[in-house]
C-alpha cells in the first residue's frame, strides 16, 4: 500500500516551493530556532517530527510569517518574506494552514467559514465561492454539515472543516501544525484517511505530527529536530529502520512501542 | 442467551424495568413550594420575611398610585387631602410640558413624527425576523439622525417654523440626548478599542489618553466644561447650540466607557482566530471586521447595555447645564402656579421614574433576548 502511495505522488525536480537559507530565530534571548537550511521541492510531503519544545510548529509557523524570523531567508513560491506585508499577503493566499486547535469561525456556518476568505481576500463571487465550498465539503465526506456551525460537529469533522476551508484558497502549499493532537482516538483516522487523499492528488505537503503511521505511508521526507535545530532528514524508510542521530534513536524508541 | 446466563456472570438484567411515575411530593405546586420555598426552617422563615416585606411594599404603592389616588381635579386643592396618594390630575394638567418642554403646541406633530419613524426604524432593525438590515441600519444611523434634527428644529430651507434647541424639553429632550449619546459613542468607543490594542504606538497612546482622560472625570464636570468653559476658549461671538455641545460632552465621556467594554471583548478571543484569519490572506481590516468584532461584541453585549443604562438615566444631569429634560420639567411642574400640594412632588418623581424603568428595563430585556438569540453555544 505506501508503494504504491508513493510512486503516484510525483516530485517536482526543477520547481522550488519553499527554500530556507540559514534561518535562525529568538524569543527575547532565547534562541528557538538555529540555523535552519532545507529546500521543498513541488509535491514533496514532509513529515517534521521531534520532542515537544524542539521548534517544529515555530519553524512551520515561520513559513506563512505567523512567526517572524531573525536572521536568514525564507523564500515561498519565489516570494522571499521580509517585512513587505503585501509580500505576506501574498505567500499567505498560497499556503494553506491546517491548526491544531481547528480555528474555525464559531460564529459563522461551515459554508460561510469555507467561502469567507474566498469572497473576501480573492474576490471570487459568492455563488462560485459556494459550489467550490461544497466541492471540498463532499471530498472531505460532509457535505451535508454545510449549514451548521462549527460548535455542532465532532473534533474531527471540525478539522476536516479546516482543511477545507484551506482548500477553498486553492493553496500551492499545505502547513499542518499537529493537526490530530487535539483529537479523539477514533477521530484521528478520518482526519488522515483526508490528509493521505490530498497527497495523492499530488499537494505540497509540511506536517508536524506524531502519526509515523501517516510519515511512513506518504511522506518522501521525515525531519527530525531537537533544540531548535534539524538534526536528521531521510526517507521514511531508512529513518525509521536506521535513525543515525543518538537523539533520533531515542526519541524513536520512546514513540514506537 | 441461555448460555450466557448459565455462565459464571454473578447478576444480569434479563429483563428492563418500566419507568415510573415521580413521587407526588416532588411535582407540582406543593413539590415546587417544598424545594424552593419550605425546604427547611431557616429557608422557612426567610420565605415568610420576604413574603411580609413584599406584602408591605406592594401595599404601600398600590395605596400611594392607587388606592387612596386622587384622580379628578383642577388644581393644587383638590390634592390637599389628608392621607391622600398620588395627585394624578396633576400629570395630566402638566403632561405636555412633561413630554415636550416649552416645544410650541401646534408643533408638537414633529417630535410625534420624529418619534414615530424613529421607533418604526429601530423595530425593523431590532428584529432579527426582519430582512434588509443594511437599508434599516443606514437609514436609523445615517439618514434618521439629520432628518430628525431638520424636522424638530425647522427653520432655513425647511420651511418649517424655526424651534430653536433651547425650547426642547422634557421626555423628548431625555430621548434626543440619550439616543444620539448611545449611538454615536458605539463606533467611537469600538474604534478607541481597537486603538488601544494597536501595535503603532503612536495611536495607541492617542487612545490611551483619550480613555484615561474622559474616564478620570465626572460627567457633571464634562457637561460643565463643555457649557461654561468651552466658549471662553472659542473666538468671540461663535455661538455654539448649548445642546450641541451637551450632546459632544455625553457622546465621547460614553465612549470612554464603551472603548474599556469592548477591550474586554476583544482580550477574549482566542488568539488562534486572529491565526486563522492571517493564514487566510485576510488583512487587518477583513479580519477585525469579519472576525474579531462580530464575536468580540457578541460577548460584550451585557456591558453594552449596561453603559446605555446608565447613560440614559445620566441624560438627568443636562439640566446642570440649563437644559430641561423630563426630569427637570417634572421638577419645574412641581412649583408652578395651582399645583402645590404635598403629594404633587412625589407623584412627579414617581411618574418620571415610572417612564425610567419603561426604557432602561426595556433594554435589558432587549439584551437578554439578544443575547440568547446570538449564541451559537460554541466556543473553539
Amino acid at each position: 500500500m505506501a508503494d504504491t502511495a508513493q510512486k503516484s505522488m510525483a516530485v517536482s525536480e526543477t520547481e522550488v516551493a519553499i527554500e530556507i537559507t540559514n534561518m535562525s530565530k529568538w524569543y527575547g534571548d532565547f534562541n528557538v530556532l538555529r540555523d535552519i537550511n532545507f529546500k521543498v521541492m513541488k509535491g514533496e510531503r514532509i513529515v517534521i517530527a521531534g520532542p515537544s519544545g524542539s521548534g517544529k510548529s515555530t519553524l512551520i509557523r515561520c513559513i506563512n510569517r505567523l512567526e517572524e524570523h531573525q536572521k536568514g531567508h525564507i523564500v515561498v513560491g519565489g516570494n522571499e518574506l521580509t517585512s513587505d506585508l503585501k509580500k505576506i499577503d501574498e505567500v499567505r493566499r498560497e499556503v494553506g494552514m491546517v491548526f491544531q486547535h481547528f480555528n474555525l469561525f464559531p460564529h459563522l456556518t461551515i459554508m460561510q467559514n469555507l467561502t469567507l476568505a474566498p469572497i473576501w481576500v480573492r474576490k471570487t463571487p459568492k455563488k462560485e465561492a459556494e459550489e467550490v465550498a461544497m466541492h471540498y465539503l463532499e471530498r472531505v465526506k460532509i457535505p451535508e454539515q454545510a449549514d451548521k456551525y462549527p460548535g455542532q460537529l465532532s473534533g474531527g469533522q471540525q478539522q476536516r472543516v479546516a482543511i477545507a476551508r484551506s482548500l477553498c484558497m486553492n493553496p500551492e502549499i499545505m502547513l499542518f501544525d499537529e493537526p490530530t493532537s487535539a483529537l479523539d482516538p477514533e477521530m484521528i483516522k478520518e482526519v488522515l484517511d483526508v490528509m493521505v487523499k490530498l497527497a495523492e492528488d499530488g499537494m505540497t505537503m509540511l506536517c508536524v505530527t506524531h502519526e509515523m503511521g501517516f510519515a511512513r505511508q506518504v511522506a518522501n521526507r521525515v525531519m527530525f529536530m531537537d533544540q531548535g535545530q534539524i538534526i536528521e532528514q531521510n526517507e521514511p524508510e531508512e529513518f525509521f529502520s536506521n535513525p543515525q542521530h543518538e537523539r533520533t534513536k531515542e526519541f524513536l524508541s520512546q514513540i514506537l512501542h | 442467551m441461555s448460555k450466557s446466563s448459565n455462565s459464571s456472570v454473578a447478576y444480569v438484567r434479563k429483563t428492563m424495568v418500566d419507568k415510573m411515575p415521580a413521587p407526588n411530593m416532588s411535582k407540582g405546586i406543593v413539590g415546587w413550594m417544598r424545594t424552593n420555598l419550605f425546604s427547611s426552617i431557616g429557608n422557612t422563615i426567610l420565605t415568610l420575611i420576604s413574603a411580609y416585606v413584599i406584602y408591605v411594599a406592594l401595599a404601600g404603592l398600590f395605596s400611594f398610585a392607587l388606592g387612596s389616588a386622587i384622580f379628578e381635579g383642577t388644581g393644587g386643592a383638590d390634592c390637599r387631602v389628608e392621607g391622600s396618594g398620588a395627585c394624578w390630575p396633576y400629570i395630566g394638567d402638566r403632561f405636555d410640558f412633561m413630554i415636550y418642554g416649552f416645544y410650541p403646541e401646534s408643533e408638537y406633530w414633529r417630535p410625534d413624527l420624529t418619534f414615530a419613524v424613529g421607533a418604526i426604524l429601530l423595530f425593523l432593525l431590532a428584529t432579527p425576523r426582519i430582512p434588509g438590515k443594511m437599508i434599516s441600519g443606514g437609514l436609523f444611523l445615517v439618514v434618521f439622525p439629520f432628518a430628525a434634527y431638520f424636522l424638530m428644529a425647522g427653520g432655513g430651507f425647511t420651511g418649517l417654523e424655526e424651534v430653536p434647541t433651547e425650547k426642547w424639553g422634557g421626555l423628548m429632550l431625555t430621548l434626543v440626548v440619550a439616543v444620539t449619546g448611545i449611538v454615536a459613542s458605539f463606533p467611537i468607543g469600538v474604534l478607541l478599542a481597537l486603538g488601544r490594542r494597536s501595535e503603532m504606538p503612536l495611536v495607541k497612546s492617542v487612545c490611551v489618553v483619550f480613555i484615561e482622560l474622559w474616564r478620570g472625570v465626572p460627567l457633571i464636570t464634562v457637561l460643565f466644561m463643555a457649557s461654561v468653559m468651552l466658549p471662553l476658549f472659542l473666538p468671540e461671538g461663535t455661538n455654539f447650540d448649548k445642546l450641541i455641545r451637551a450632546l459632544v460632552g455625553v457622546t465621547l465621556f460614553t465612549a470612554a466607557y464603551t472603548a474599556e467594554v469592548v477591550r474586554g471583548g476583544l482580550q477574549a478571543i482566542d488568539k488562534g482566530q486572529y491565526e486563522a484569519a492571517d493564514a487566510l490572506g485576510m488583512n487587518y481590516f477583513q479580519a477585525t471586521l469579519l472576525i474579531i468584532l462580530p464575536q468580540a461584541l457578541k460577548l460584550v453585549i451585557p456591558g453594552i447595555v449596561n453603559n446605555s443604562i446608565s447613560l440614559f438615566k445620566d441624560t438627568t444631569l443636562v439640566s446642570i447645564v440649563g437644559l430641561i429634560d423630563l426630569l427637570g420639567a417634572v421638577k419645574a411642574s412641581t412649583a408652578t402656579g395651582d399645583w402645590t400640594a404635598p403629594s404633587i412632588p412625589i407623584t412627579g418623581y414617581f411618574f418620571a421614574a415610572l417612564i425610567f424603568w419603561v426604557f432602561t428595563f426595556t433594554m435589558s430585556r432587549y439584551s437578554q433576548y439578544m443575547e440568547k438569540r446570538l449564541d451559537t453555544g460554541h466556543k473553539n
